[in-house]
Order: structure tokens, then sequence, then C-alpha cells
């Protein structure tokens, strides 16, 4: 099993909004924040991801009302910014057929630590694209796009959310960057070991529960995969059917979150996981129940984690507002830090960022007033 | 030609709200703004050519559904961005 080390920070949160990105900067406490910007005013910020391998180089998914979609690449922290030469944007179709168009870039991943300059997008619809230069063109994955199956994988308009069916949660193997898992809302969790020239369907045990066959090979609704970068042989995903865990090494995936509190449930959309912890994963429940309001349930704020790979699961609340609040966190809306203790954070769609500098035991609020949150990521820029 | 860029637009062209442009019909018009100004169509015209649904571009006026309509050197194009929601 890889160890990865604590960092000491400081922290910055990028903040993506519907109208914009900002940046909180924190202290080395992780108490004080500052913010800064906006960047992109008015722009349609769906991701803001900082490159790891140099931890200065940003990219942006990001449109606006008016114009098509693209990527922002910075190469200094976010101090300049400039256009992707060639976005995301599906194969032109033969005269007399009817293409795909991508609405927006939705989610972006670094590739594999070994591969500079290597990123992939999802898109909505679901699309997959994969830059070998730091973010500046943007080929199809042909083995995605023209699979036989992926009509049918990616379903159609009916089946999509409705803002529109997307490909998220885009996952290197970090023993292996030919090996990589996704997820799409709809369509489920999908892999491929030979770097996208073929995939397959990974939902055997998981529940789709609006279909007719309720454990169909596809068709789920995943709303976010992640996969632990010590121990890569475990996946986590929360769905629209409950949160569940694959260990590879046992086959299926088991719904971890039937042991969560009954009255709470276990629908919602994000999922952060531990850096050093397999065991360890927060999430963030939202009612599911009858016309599906997609709040806190009851009106009360929560994070839930389990220490235990899901057997048993705590409340954490404090902090946070105890009644009268009617919060929703979207899937790319929470993350957590690399420090020690982890630092968790995330964004409402009321746009607020509340943060704990002490693994969800207390909460306070950091930002307020800003619009409506799609994406926080936790980032440790060079210096 | 005389194209007139809205502020969504102005960014590609260093704020200039009117900028020349060559070209015998529209879409040569925008393949040629897109050389003097890299990546402003494809903010404007998807991936199969059709013009995004918030965009319009009229010609002396007249609104343009087809890029294969035909240019002369006097006219004027204007791009506009359509009304939406907050």
């Amino acid at each position: 099993m890889t160890t990865i080390t604590p960092t000491t920070g400081p922290v910055t949160l990028l903040i993506a909004t519907r109208k914009g990105a900002w940046f909180l900067k924190g202290d080395s406490g992780r108490r004080r924040w500052e913010i800064e910007g906006p960047a992109f005013l008015g722009h349609i910020v769906h991701h803001l991801v900082l490159d790891p391998r140099d931890r200065r180089t940003l990219l942006m998914a990001a449109r606006t009302g008016h114009l098509g979609p693209t990527v922002f690449r910075s190469a200094d922290g976010g101090q300049s910014w400039k256009e992707a030469s060639r976005p995301p944007a599906f194969p032109k179709a033969p005269e007399g057929s009817k293409g795909r168009v991508v609405d927006h870039v939705f989610w972006l991943s670094p590739g594999h630590p070994g591969e500079a300059g290597v990123w992939y997008a999802g898109t909505s619809p679901q699309g997959l694209f994969r830059s070998e230069d730091g973010g500046d063109s943007w080929p199809i994955v042909e083995g995605f796009e023209d699979h036989p199956m992926r009509p049918q994988w990616t379903g159609g308009e009916q089946d999509a959310p409705p803002d529109g069916g997307k490909l998220h949660s885009i996952l290197i193997d970090p023993r292996d960057p030919a090996h990589i898992y996704l997820a799409m809302s709809c369509g489920g969790v999908f892999e491929t070991v030979d770097k996208g020239r073929d995939w397959r369907p990974l939902n055997a045990g998981c529940r789709a529960d609006f279909l007719p066959d309720p454990y169909p090979e596809f068709g789920h609704d995943t709303h976010r995969l992640a996969l632990h970068p010590q121990a890569p042989d475990i996946l986590y995903q929360q769905n629209h059917c409950g949160i569940y865990r694959l260990d590879r090494r046992q086959g299926t995936w088991v719904r971890i979150g039937e042991n969560m509190p009954q009255e709470v449930g276990d629908f919602g959309f994000p999922l952060v996981l531990h850096p050093r912890d397999p065991q360890t994963v927060w999430v963030f429940p939202m009612d599911g129940t009858e016309v599906w309001p997609r709040v806190s349930p009851g009106g009360k704020p929560a994070a839930y984690v389990t220490r235990d790979a899901g057997q048993t699961w705590q409340r954490l609340d404090r902090g946070l507002p105890p009644a009268q609040a009617w919060l929703t966190v979207k899937r790319q809306a929470m993350t957590a830090d690399a420090q020690d203790p982890i630092g968790l954070y995330f964004g409402t769609t009321c746009g607020e960022v509340w943060a704990s500098p002490d693994e969800g035991a207390h909460w306070s609020c950091i930002a307020r007033h800003l619009p409506e949150i799609y994406a926080v990521e936790a980032a440790e820029l060079a210096p | 030609m005389k194209v007139f860029v809205p502020t969504p637009l102005r960014s590609y062209t260093g704020q200039q709200a009117c900028v020349e442009a060559q070209g015998a019909t529209v879409a040569e018009l925008l393949a040629d703004l897109d050389w003097r100004y890299p990546g402003i169509r494809f903010r404007m015209i998807d991936e199969q050519d059709a013009v995004r649904p918030h965009i319009r571009i009229f010609v002396n006026a007249e609104q343009v559904r087809d890029l294969g309509a035909p240019l002369r050197p006097a006219d004027e194009v204007q791009i506009l961005q359509a009304l939406s929601g907050g």
C-alpha cells in the first residue's frame, strides 16, 4: 500500500459557481479565510481543478448563457488565463444525420502522475475527452464514443438529469494509467483496462430501483464515484439509490448506506474519502423521499462519516444550523484536503461555503452570498 | 466587411465592438473571423455547424439561419446575443 504523507498547506479552496469562480485562501491553521475573486464573473463554471503534478496549472470548465462550452487554462495559479485552442467537441455527423453537441464540460480530471500534461474531461451529454498537451486540445476518446453499446449506456434525454446527462468521476488507477473508471448520470460505472479502447459496465450488486429491472447491467444514476488512492481496489459511490462500496477482490457493490439512520436515508450527491484511510468516508445526505426535494432532511443539515467502511455512521452537525436550513450540496461541491487532521469543505446552492478543520467534528461558515456553488476543490498551490 | 460583435465575444476581439472580416458566405466570414480571433467561432457555432441557441446573426438587419447565405463586400453583419434567463 502506498503511503501518503499529510500535507501542511496553506489550503486554497477553488470555488466554481453558476456566475464565476472564487478563491478562498486559508491561513496555516485553516481557521481564517480570505476570499479572492471573482474570476470570469458571469461565466457558468462547472469545475475548477489544480494539477497536482505541478501545483501551478489550473483548468476551468466554463461557458456562458450565450456562448458555447470551453476550457480555460492558467499556468500560474490563476494569475492569467488562456483558452483551449480546441475545446471538447463531438465529431461532426455525416450529412443528413443528427450529431451530438457538447452543452457543457462538466468534469475535469488530471491524468496519471506519470503522464505529465494528460487530462480527461467529461461532458454533458455524456462524452469523454483526453488532452495530452495540458488541456490545450481535447480529442474525443474514440473507444468510448464509438463503442457499439455507448448509445444504450448513455441513454436518451429522458434518462438524463434536468440539466442534461453527465459523464463524471473520471478516476485513474494509480498503479496503471491504462486502467480508468468513470461514472455517468445516467449510465452507471464503467471501466477500461486499455486506456479507453474498450469499456465495460461495473454495476453488479448496485440497485437502480427506478427501472423495471432493479439490478440492470447499466443505466444506474451514479452521482459520485471515488477510488481510494492508497487502496485502489476499493471504490465507493453515492448514487440515486444509496451509498455503495466495492472491493474489486470480492466482486460486487455492497450497499453500505443501509446502515445510515432510517429517518435520514442514504440519498445524496457528494462523497468524500479520507486520503489516508480507506475505511473512512463522508457523505452529505439529501431528502430523497416522495418528490425528491434534494435538501437537508428535515431542514437539519449534517455530514455523516463512517470509519469502518460503512458498517456504522456518525452524524456530524456541530456548528451547522440546527433547523430550517434547507441546504443542497451538489456532487462536486464537497471535498477534503490532505492535512492532519483532514479539513472538510462543502459549498451550497445558496452560495455558502462551510469548513471543518477537524474532520467534520466542528463546522463554520467561511463564505456566504456567493452565487449557486457547483464545485469546491481543496488545493495547495506551489509557493 | 464590418462585423458587429456583442459584449460576450469582445474578449476575443480586444474589446472591439466592430471588426473587419471577409468571406463570400456567412460560413466563410466566420472562418475568417476565427482565423483573426482564434476560438471565437466555436463559442457561436456548435460542432454540428448550427448557430448556438442564444446567438443570432443578422446581415443588413435580416436574420440569417443558413451559414451558406451569400455575402457581398458592402454588407454589414451583426452578431447578437439572444435573451437568456437570470
